[in-house]
């Protein structure tokens, strides 16, 4: 008898995340702008505040630099926060919060403290929300020791990272993508964690290795399929988390295929991408066989015009692009 | 300014007032000696002058109320009972130090007394003890979060969110906004709109006042009552408290802004001398006692010192402890990286 797995959204899968870790542990408590009674800018958090009120779903001010660093304080007294700052690009103003307090509390003081604590946060381009609206910072995060993040690109890791991440004892970030809230997939049950720092390998193949989180796999995906139609096998890896980082799968599948590309929607310039292209060249430089190819948005503000933004973000035609070079291939007209 | 009447405390809580203020100015003599022989770095900010806001205040809690404060906390630490010798190995760097050499004069906690710390971010620790204040009601305990931040970090923003908070959720909460009259070098009149702190609070719906920070008494009054509000009513408090630090901004300030004759004038109300004046004028202390206090404050600080100076240094291979709250494997971050 096969157990009938019915496909959730990505928006869903958080939300049975954070329902099941509320239900287990009332430590656990929801902080945000308009997630109770709005049920979250993107719905994530649909229906909790009917089922566990006011105490644990909570709706604040627009003070997001407060909540954050209020949410540090009770995760210093044993509480495990929630925080939903609305999208990435807020983040910003709670950035001290985040970077002088809650990643260096346990440091500084010699460990006398943990901060158990969850930040989730959307973020990413392709809306046309321009500018302001359009950041993908996980550098930014990743930079910062003490920090944990984890940017998941499907509903059972959605599900599986942030209920690992209510759990854990450190302040984790978790990037959500805004374009992914929709997609559809397979969930894990209650006690399905998914591991820190445990890459996966999302297409196997022989020829390339290209490295993607969050929304960038499923573009790394679609390139793979176009490089398949010209006999280019690519090995499609997601690191799941940037913080720690499973640099051991990535090295392995590098040095098989003594090629690399890494995509990533943020900048170019001390990105994602200049890291982990670091990290590759550390580890398996003997193996290479090109240079690792880097797929970036363009190095300019997010524009809004609908041509502009579409230029400046990733596209499956620039992974190809990017793979090929690696391959000392011209891409086929 | 509005107080309740000042219970006045038991004699040997005078006497252990008194005792304690003494402890503080000593041991930051001491630690300022430290700093100009080389064996303190960083910076050094020391509180002189200001003991009867620190003690006053927290004679006034529990000993579980959740306390946070700024970069200026040595006082705070040694108040609530940390062992001297733990904050002078601290400042010394010291594997032996109260945060095993982490965190240095600057960031001293003890969380066994509910100290949770020193912060050097100007502001920034007030949303934290707003978290331990929403804590303690999301657990329903009569515990009472205070901050102690200075006139300087009301000018920040995230303070103002803070009061903003407190007051529209009612967290049992009281700020302490300690007004040393100067950010830095920078006098309150060309930092700030208003000459007084406390109605700012006010404007959250916050109960305020203002009293004086150089009168030990007064301000164990005013924070017995700032903490019965937050305590028995839950709703937060502010109290703002007039003070004067004797020494420049830290040790690296040689403090050349400040006219002689209004230090002078400050000196004149030192929080020591005139505790001491009441001390002796009411007969729970005499000289003979106030003496052998002394002798008894010096022989701990001497020995926190000596302590201090003979523990050994933290092992370089324990650099990368406490980043997490687990040992962190990661070949490529953390421990592999640092380590030698």
């Amino acid at each position: 008898m096969s157990t009938e797995v019915k496909d959730v959204t990505y928006r869903e899968a958080i939300n049975q995340a954070l329902r099941e870790e509320m239900i287990r542990d009332e430590s656990v408590f929801l902080m945000g702008e308009d997630i109770g009674h709005f049920e979250g800018a993107f719905k994530v958090t649909k229906g909790l505040l009917a089922e566990f009120g006011e105490k644990r779903v909570v709706d604040t001010p627009i003070t997001e630099a407060g909540f954050t660093g209020l949410c540090i304080g009770a995760a210093m007294a044993g509480l495990r926060p929630v925080v939903e700052i609305m999208t990435v690009n807020f983040a910003l103003v709670a950035m001290d919060q985040i970077v002088s307090n809650a990643s260096k509390i346990h440091y500084m003081f010699g460990g006398q403290v943990d901060v158990p604590m969850v930040i989730r946060m959307p973020g990413g381009a392709g809306h046309q929300l321009s500018a302001q609206h359009s950041h993908s910072l996980d550098a930014m995060f990743t930079h910062v020791p003490g920090l944990k993040v984890c940017v998941p690109s499907t509903p059972e890791d959605a599900k599986g990272l942030l209920k690992t991440a209510i759990r854990d004892a450190d302040p984790v970030i978790m990037l959500e993508s805004e374009g992914l809230y929709g997609k559809k997939g397979p969930v894990g049950g209650e006690d399905h964690l998914i591991p820190f720092g445990q890459a996966v390998v999302r297409r196997p193949g022989r020829d390339c290795t290209i490295v993607a989180t969050s929304r960038m796999v499923w573009v790394a995906l679609a390139a793979a399929e176009q490089l398949a139609a010209q006999g280019v096998e690519a090995e499609v890896i997601d690191p799941r988390t940037y913080r720690p980082l499973d640099l051991d799968t990535l090295a392995e599948s590098v040095r098989r295929t003594s090629r690399a590309v890494v995509v990533d929607e943020g900048w170019p310039e001390c990105g994602i991408a200049a890291n982990l292209a670091a990290h590759l060249y550390e580890s398996c430089f003997d193996w290479l066989d090109a240079p690792v190819g880097r797929v970036n948005s363009a190095d300019v503000p997010m524009p809004y015009a609908k041509n502009l933004e579409q230029a400046a973000i990733p596209q499956p035609a620039d992974v190809v692009a990017a793979v090929m070079a690696t391959l000392a291939r011209e891409v086929p007209r | 300014m509005t107080t309740s009447p000042p219970p006045v405390p038991p004699p040997d809580e005078m006497r252990d007032i008194f005792r304690t203020m003494t402890l503080i100015r000593r041991f930051e003599e001491r630690a300022a000696e430290e700093y100009m022989a080389g064996r303190i770095g960083g910076f050094l900010h020391l509180a002189i002058g200001e003991e009867a806001a620190i003690v006053g205040t927290i004679s006034a809690l529990r000993p579980d109320d959740p306390l946070t404060s700024t970069y200026r906390e040595h006082g705070q630490a040694l108040a609530r009972g940390t062992d001297p010798r733990a904050i002078m190995a601290e400042l010394l760097g010291r594997d032996t130090g109260i945060c095993r050499g982490r965190g240095g004069s600057m960031h001293l906690m003890d969380v066994q007394r509910a100290f949770y710390g020193g912060y050097g971010i100007v502001g920034g620790a007030v949303p934290l003890a707003l978290g331990l204040a929403w804590a303690a009601r999301y657990r329903e305990t009569e515990q009472v979060s205070v901050t102690m931040f200075g006139e300087g970090a009301a000018n920040q923003g995230v303070v103002s969110e803070c009061f903003n908070m407190a007051g529209l959720w009612d967290l049992p909460m009281v700020f302490l906004i300690l007004n040393n009259q100067y950010g830095m070098g920078t006098p309150v009149e060309r930092a700030a709109a208003m000459d007084d702190f406390f109605p700012r609070a006010a404007a959250y719906d916050i109960e305020s006042w203002k009293v004086d920070g150089m009168d030990v008494l007064a301000v164990r009054a005013a924070l017995s009552e700032a903490a019965r509000l937050a305590r028995e009513e839950r709703r937060p408090a502010c109290v703002e408290l007039l003070a004067y630090r004797y020494r420049g901004h830290s040790m690296s300030d040689p403090d050349t802004v400040r006219a002689a004759e209004e230090k002078e004038r400050w000196k004149a109300r030192d929080p020591l001398i005139t505790f001491e004046r009441v001390l002796l004028g009411e007969g729970i202390i005499d000289a003979e006692g106030v003496a052998a206090m002394r002798a008894e404050v010096d022989r701990v600080v001497d020995d926190a010192t000596a302590f201090a100076r003979e523990s050994p240094e933290v092992p370089i291979a324990d650099l990368a402890d406490y980043v997490y709250a687990e040992p962190w494997n990661d070949a490529a971050h953390g421990s592999a990286l640092v380590r030698p």
